[in-house]
């Protein structure tokens, strides 16, 4: 689990995903791969999003403990 | 035509707003949120579909007819999480709404739908369309589902919070309508412009600003999301399984291709039957004249050709709605997105580049749910590539008149199958080359990323999955219908002028023999070049149309059309028509349906240009090699 801390993306992608709920301070949890490795599976906010590698690493997040 | 359902027209009259009566209502809401279902329920069949002028986006306008209100308009607007115009969607949104679009009336009221699952994310929606002012009634869709899992609203609370009406209702169960039966009616007196100066609304485009706002709202409404559905997560670890995923989704792909084709062909083929017979029959009672020849021979053949598809076509959008509803193309998106990212293109690709195997109209307009709109232009610019199902009957006359049964591996693969399988694998491999080319020059994209929302898996139901192949099959009667119509009218006057003249004789013949010497590097004859400007109207219409002209020469006449095509063709060129059909763009349907997909005349003329000019060199390349090696 981790929390978003900023995305370093171009104002329109960013805001898009921001809309879809990827904003600064929200919980994001990793649930699972695509068979073929990427893209990968978040879950944030109560819904799935699967973004590719080159889109995740734009997003800086801080780890947090798991506490469940 | 008989169009069982509707073809009663909804006329939309631009009036100029009247303050205090509602004539026009738009329906508005996130992606996922059932909105269309909602829109499918209010207004039954009676809907009209077109596209936005100069935009991608399509327009659904229909009548309340669903609640008894059909006096009202009803707007269906594009999908979106915000109003900020980060996309064609939001932009078409946004003039709708503020009655800038050329066209659509402006609405005077709002129905706004939400998923109740997720109404803390959806609530954000909410507020760029309150400061709107416009009457709002907020709906929450999907409450049953929301209850059953242990999720709560207070929705007293959340309207004093809006200051708008909110109701809980469930698009696909149909209860809760009532609700806008009562919003409407209480609006429809007079209407009280709400003053948004009461409302504490977010910064404007500043999506973090929405996001508390929304996270406020919902605390203060007590909203306790309900628990995701066990089911999704159980069923994804399977579907989605490292080793597993990938084996389902092949069977899934083959199930579905193996039923297209196992069902779809034999009823097209039975279909095709009756639609010949019913001309014929139409044709005897006509007598013989030159009325009755472009009746029957010009209209009703050409049409028929098209038809025939109809069938299949049907039952692929029937497919592809399933997928669809159920929430598996996502999932086929997801685990497909690597090997489409390889050629340029995302996972959402494809299942509509699959389902050009069978036809690329179905396909092309799957193609609506790849959001990007270049990664969307080249795969609608590289499915004809795909071998759909209309190349089959040149392919199998050629091959079995041209090529020896040899065997090859055992009795399992011989050289006509080895044959089939690269005229496959040409246009595949046209496809993917084309789409790197594409994708790597004029469709270069923009830094915008594939973004896949996962839906929870649901049932799809009988209800809208009838209405989406309805729908989907009137637009492409519509769209393809009327091209088709004239093409075939101007093909009919070509080949009948002067009267009473053989084929040979008339314009067309004449046309034929005069680009003789420019096919003549391909193999082909005067002949062929008749049969490749029929067959403008639908690729199969070539083996008809060498029929009747070996059928009417002389020296053919009394062999059969293999044998004849055997006496007049080499194998060099033969096999140079087979692969020119691999390659060109001999289908006015799928013409028509990239006009309508891409709102543009440029882009299917790019195609028809682009597809021809590849089929040219490959088809002389094909005669030379030939000529020079056998």
């Amino acid at each position: 689990m981790a929390i978003v801390e900023a995305l370093d993306l171009p104002d329109e992608v960013g805001h898009h995903l921001m809309h879809m709920g990827i904003v600064p301070e929200a919980r994001i949890v990793v649930i699972r791969r695509a068979p073929a490795g990427d893209p990968t599976v978040y879950y944030i906010d109560g819904f799935e999003i699967a973004l590719r590698r080159e889109t995740a690493r734009s997003i800086r997040v801080r780890p947090v403990e798991e506490d469940h | 035509m008989s169009d069982c359902c509707t073809t009663e027209t909804i006329d939309i009259k631009v009036e100029p707003r009247v303050s205090g009566k509602i004539r026009t209502v738009a329906l508005i809401g996130p992606p996922n949120s059932g909105k269309s279902t909602l829109f499918n329920r209010l207004t039954g069949l009676r809907q009209k579909v077109a596209n936005y002028p100069g935009v991608t986006v399509e327009q659904h306008i229909g009548k309340l007819s669903g609640i008894g209100r059909s006096e009202l308009l009803l707007i269906d607007l594009p999908g979106i999480y915000s109003l900020d115009s980060y996309s064609e969607d939001a932009r078409v949104a946004v003039d709708v709404l503020h009655g800038a679009m050329p066209g659509t009336p402006a609405p005077d009221a709002i129905l706004l739908v939400l998923d109740s699952l997720h109404l803390r994310r959806q609530l954000t929606l909410a507020a760029p369309i309150l400061s709107l002012a416009l009457p709002t009634l907020v709906l929450l869709n999907m409450s049953d589902l929301m209850e059953a899992r242990g999720g709560e609203v207070d929705t007293l609370a959340l309207a004093r919070e809006l200051g708008v009406p909110v109701a809980k209702i469930s698009a696909t169960r149909g209860t809760g309508l009532d609700s806008i039966q009562h919003f409407l009616d209480r609006k429809s007196e007079v209407v009280q412009p709400r003053s948004p100066a009461r409302l504490e609304l977010p910064v404007v485009g500043n999506a973090r600003s929405y996001r508390q706002w929304a996270t406020g709202i919902s605390t203060r409404t007590k909203y306790k999301a309900p628990l995701s559905s066990e089911w999704t997560r159980k069923l994804d670890r399977v579907l989605l399984h490292r080793i597993i995923g990938p084996f389902l989704f092949l069977a899934v792909v083959i199930s579905v291709f193996q039923f297209v084709f196992s069902i779809g062909q034999p009823l097209s083929n039975a279909f095709g039957d009756f639609l010949n017979s019913a001309g014929a029959k139409v044709g005897s009672y006509l007598g013989s004249g030159w009325f009755e020849s472009l009746l029957i021979d010009g209209i009703w053949r050409g049409v028929a050709s098209v038809l025939v598809f109809l069938p299949q076509i049907l039952l692929l959008f029937l497919f592809i709605g399933v997928l669809e509803d159920s929430g598996y193309l996502a999932r086929a998106a997801l685990i497909a997105d690597r090997v489409m990212r390889s050629i340029g293109l995302n996972g959402k690709a494809f299942i509509p580049l699959l389902s050009a195997y069978a036809c690329a109209v179905p396909a092309i307009m799957a193609t609506r749910t790849i959001e990007n709109k270049r990664d969307r232009f080249a795969t609608i610019l590289v499915a004809p590539f795909m071998t759909c199902s209309a190349r089959l009957p040149i392919y199998l006359l050629m091959i079995a008149a041209f090529i020896p049964n040899k065997p090859i591996i055992g009795d399992f693969f011989g050289l006509r199958a080895a044959v089939m399988l690269s005229l496959y694998l040409m246009g595949f491999l046209a496809a993917l080359l084309t789409a790197r080319l594409l994708k790597s020059s004029i469709l270069k994209a923009a830094s915008a990323p594939f973004i896949l929302e996962l839906p929870q898996y649901r049932l799809p139901t009988l209800r809208s999955l009838g209405l989406r192949v309805i729908d989907r099959g009137k637009v492409f009667l519509k769209q393809a219908g009327t091209i088709i119509l004239c093409v075939t009218v101007v093909l009919w006057i070509l080949s009948h002028i002067p009267f009473h003249a053989p084929l040979p004789e008339s314009v067309i013949g004449h046309i034929g023999q005069w680009i003789e010497p420019i096919i003549r590097p391909l193999g082909f004859n005067w002949k062929i070049g008749i049969g490749l400007l029929s067959s403008i109207i639908a690729r199969e219409v070539i083996v008809g149309t060498l029929g009747t002209l070996y059928g009417a020469d002389p020296a053919t006449q009394s062999l059969s059309l293999q044998a004849a095509l055997r006496h007049d063709l080499t194998l060099g060129g033969a096999m140079a028509l087979v692969v020119f059909f691999a390659f060109a763009m001999q289908c006015t349907s799928t013409l028509a349906i990239v006009h309508r997909e891409t709102n543009s005349w440029k882009w299917p003329a790019l195609q028809f240009a682009y597809m021809s000019t590849l089929a040219y060199i490959a088809a002389l390349a094909t005669n030379q090699l030939i000529t020079h090696f056998f």
